[in-house]
């Protein structure tokens, strides 16, 4: 008796939404086995990132706070995924849209916040997708794999800010520290009365609306769809796959870079140093879980920004902060391992015919 | 030749779900012959192979080596028999040396490897049959033809008795072509059994001691060289005698000339000449027939009429109009259907429901859009009335059209085609693989363009279909038109022999 997995031709509905389900709950019970393990109670744990996510209106306001740059990022990595472009540079195009949109403030600090905050959010798109684009470009034209080019960039974006912080963009009244001078009244996004979670979630909601009708109903949706499933049968059908290429890379990056620039005008209010702790890789799996999938992307991205508030109070008991990290991480293995049950069915035969060696 | 064979395969066969490739094969391979095997692509011969390399475990049968039964469970095994294996697509690191990737491929039993030695063995080995190549040259920095006798050497350098080499002067010139052949009889006559894939019949006729003719996963013959002749070998391939009888009353009162292809040259995907020199006209409402033996040019020329190939030379003419070398969209925007044989590789996307295939070439034509939106009414409405009218059967037009069978992507995929009013139609194997009720159909479906006063290539392996349904015959050969014949003075014995690239009835070859 052997068994066999036999790719299933019809995967269906209740077992594709119940098996991640399942695989996050079993990726729970994984970590658990740690806490165990280290002499803390689970339930008690979770329970503490439960509470301290959604227990108060600090935590949910954090919460927020949290899931918007990770959505914004996951839904311009979506963008590109959905093509089957790998785009891994989200965290790059995150920094130079934020850079490119404190120029506005920096440079023309008495606008009126009905043209600052457009003029911000335009650079920000800039900023990021411009990024975007040029790693497109090396693709369509040397065949560059984006993969390696995005990866690569997000290291100058990065680098890039430190520079400027460090250097010509320094508060002269800063008392040295690498920071820009904090952004006038007017380049602040709106916040929810004296909450920190701001404006910046209609963006979200916007965006993933956007994307969910341009996804299922436009021409472009169609193309980038095509290319992604079968790039011969795009090629055949006419579809231009270079330029698609090339503006796929730049939506991608551009929403990427509002990220960015909804997170200096806020949370932040000022360019510097370590604008985000890693929302452009996180969002990769965020996009990943929610199968690319703009208002699922809202959901994963909520439950990502519950772990890392959650983690925070895991540190207040004691616990490090790679506890966080070790749950998404958890998360996506068993989640992506757990795919193969939805594209395969598990088979029990008793003869060796028929199979291919390897 | 008496004796016990090196390779002997007793009843093979192979089953993939819902294919049989090979259907109770037997094949004896003895040391000192050059065996050919023969037959059209989809006839089971890289299956074949595979088995004998330890790629596939056969679904039944056996094989023995040297008359002892063995049991392949990785290609390891296979080697550690003698078995080796020249691939169509080399398998070669191209960043590594020549040396380096001999020595990658030996199963030696000490840990350290002296580069050196490597080295001398293999400008032995390369002087013994002629075959020199710089050990120490990289391989991205060969030719074609040099890579090749990398190949070579390297399972001569693992002591392979059994030397499989598929369509190997595919990718030669004809001058080293010519050597590759001395070289292969000297090994052969160093006691190596090597078995010769193709589908030239000059270059097997030239070559081969014995002749293995595989066609639709069965043997449908095996001589010796001197009992054979290039006839036999064709009627043999294609299954039934070449003779065809026709209905007269085609070939007349034919529209204008849709396209004139003037002399156009363009490379294959392995940067040889597909096409050499090809010429010719179809007018409306006529069917050109392109009868040949697979892998001659049919491929390459539809794809430069859909634009997805580049022109080397010579141009195209489309009702007057120059369209040597324009896009994809260009060419659909003109009203050029191409028809492709792959059917999920590249006339549909798999993972896509039927509605979204429909649309495939016309989503940005107004039928199916506005604007910047896809109009999902219209591509329902259309998918419904071509799976109506061409009777396409299917769970449901919201599935990934991978569930299908054959016969249905087939209707489903001409029925698009057709439903787009196409002024010319380039179709490939348009039967491949369909029972024959779905043949009919698709036939049917053929002439009904036709009285549209469309104008079609059909290509095919089959000459009785070509017959039935062409107006016109053209055959090709390595990239060429080499004779047409009116449908009414289709002279079947003549289509053979320049099927086989035999232009005047002597036996002189081209």
């Amino acid at each position: 008796m052997r068994i066999k997995l036999q790719k299933s031709l019809a995967p269906n509905l209740v077992s594709q939404t119940l098996i991640p389900i399942v695989a996050i709950l079993a990726s729970l019970f994984f970590c658990a086995i740690f806490f165990v393990l280290t002499g803390r109670d689970p339930v008690e744990v979770y329970s503490a990132m439960f509470l301290g996510a959604l227990g108060s209106e600090y935590g949910i306001s954090e919460t927020f706070v949290k899931m918007i740059p990770l959505a914004l990022c996951g839904l311009g990595i979506a963008v590109a995924f959905r093509m089957h472009l790998w785009n891994i540079g989200a965290e790059g195009q995150f920094y130079m849209g934020a850079c490119a949109a404190t120029w506005i403030p920096l440079s023309f600090p008495n606008l009126p916040f009905m043209l600052m905050i457009p003029t911000m959010i335009i650079m920000g798109a800039l900023g990021g997708g411009l990024w975007g684009l040029l790693a497109g470009w090396f693709k369509t034209k040397w065949q560059v794999d984006e993969i390696i080019s995005t990866l690569m960039m997000n290291y100058i974006g990065i680098l890039w800010v430190d520079f400027l912080v460090y250097g010509a963009w320094r508060d002269p009244n800063g008392k040295n520290f690498p920071l820009t001078a904090a952004f006038p009244q007017s380049a602040m996004l709106p916040t929810f009365g004296s909450l920190r979670v701001h404006y910046g979630i209609f963006f979200v909601l916007l965006i993933a609306a956007v994307l969910w009708i341009i996804f299922k109903k436009s021409k472009w949706g169609y193309e980038t769809l095509v290319i992604g499933s079968n790039p011969v049968a795009a090629r055949y059908a006419g579809i231009n796959i270079k330029s698609n290429v090339l503006l796929t890379m730049f939506i991608s990056g551009a929403l990427c870079g509002i990220a960015g620039m909804v997170e200096v005008s806020v949370v932040v209010g000022k360019l510097q140093p370590g604008i985000s702790p890693g929302y452009g890789y996180t969002a990769i799996i965020v996009a990943w879980l929610a199968r690319l999938h703009p208002i699922a992307i809202i959901g994963v991205a909520f439950l990502f920004a519950i772990i890392h508030v959650g983690g925070f109070m895991l540190q207040t008991m004691g616990m490090p902060s790679a506890t966080a990290t070790m749950l998404q991480g958890a998360m996506l293995f068993f989640v992506v391992g757990s795919e193969i049950l939805t594209k395969y069915e598990i088979k029990f035969t008793s003869s060796k015919e028929g199979e291919k060696n390897e | 030749m008496a004796g016990i064979p090196l390779i002997s395969m007793r009843n093979i066969v192979k089953r993939f779900p819902g294919v049989t490739a090979n259907d109770q094969i037997n094949l004896d391979l003895h040391s000192g012959q050059i065996h050919a095997l023969l037959g059209e692509n989809g006839s089971g011969k890289t299956t074949l192979m595979s088995i004998l390399t330890g790629l596939y475990r056969p679904t039944e049968g056996f094989i023995s080596v040297c008359g002892e039964e063995k049991k392949f469970a990785s290609p390891r095994d296979a080697i550690d028999s003698g078995i080796g294996m020249v691939h169509q697509h080399f398998k070669l690191i191209e960043s590594f040396t020549v040396a380096e990737n001999i020595a990658l491929s030996q199963s030696s039993n000490s840990f350290l490897l002296s580069q050196e030695e490597v080295v001398e063995d293999i400008e032995k080995l390369g002087e013994k049959y002629g075959m020199s190549v710089n050990p120490r040259s990289y391989v991205w920095q060969l030719s074609v033809g040099e890579k090749q006798r990398v190949e070579i050497l390297r399972m001569l350098y693992r002591n392979s008795k059994v030397l499989i080499l598929d369509e190997p002067t595919a990718v030669l010139t004809p001058q080293e072509t010519k050597e590759l052949f001395l070289n292969l009889r000297k090994m052969a006559n160093d006691g190596c059994a090597v078995v010769f894939i193709s589908h030239k019949l000059n270059e097997v006729l030239e070559l081969a001691d014995k002749i293995t003719v595989l066609r639709a996963g069965k043997v449908a013959g095996c001589f010796d060289r001197n009992d054979t002749n290039r006839y036999g070998l064709i009627e043999m391939m294609i299954g039934r005698k070449i003779s065809v009888a026709q209905s007269g009353t085609k070939g007349e009162a034919l529209g204008e000339t849709v396209l004139e292809i003037d002399d156009i040259s363009a490379l294959n995907d392995v940067g040889t000449l597909g096409l050499n020199g090809l010429s010719l006209k179809v007018r409306a409402g006529e069917i050109y027939g392109i009868a040949g033996v697979s892998g001659n040019g049919q491929r390459e020329l539809a794809e430069v009429l859909a634009g997805l190939r580049p022109v080397k030379s010579g141009n195209i003419k489309f009702y007057g109009e120059e369209i040597t070398g324009m896009s994809p969209k260009n060419m659909i925007e003109r009203g050029i259907s191409y028809v492709p044989e792959d059917r999920l590789g590249m006339g549909l996307v798999p993972s896509l429901n039927s509605c979204e295939n429909v649309i495939l070439k016309e989503y940005d034509k107004p039928k199916y859009s506005q604007g910047w939106w896809i109009k999902e009414q219209a591509a329902v409405a259309a998918t419904k009335a071509i799976v109506e009218k061409f009777d396409v059967r299917m769970g449901s037009i919201f599935q990934p059209v991978k569930m299908m069978s054959g016969g249905n992507l087939q209707k489903l995929l001409l029925g698009r085609e057709i439903a787009s009013k196409p002024k010319l139609m380039i179709v490939l194997y348009p039967v491949r693989g369909l029972d024959i009720g779905a043949i009919e159909s698709v036939h049917k479906l053929l002439l009904q363009l036709k009285e549209a006063n469309t104008a079609i290539i059909l290509v095919s392996e089959e000459l009785e279909e070509i017959a039935e349904l062409s107006d016109r015959v053209g055959v090709i050969f390595s990239g060429k038109i080499l004779g047409e014949f009116l449908i009414k003075d289709l002279d079947m014995e003549r289509v053979g022999s320049l099927m086989a690239g035999v232009v005047e009835d002597k036996g002189e070859s081209v």
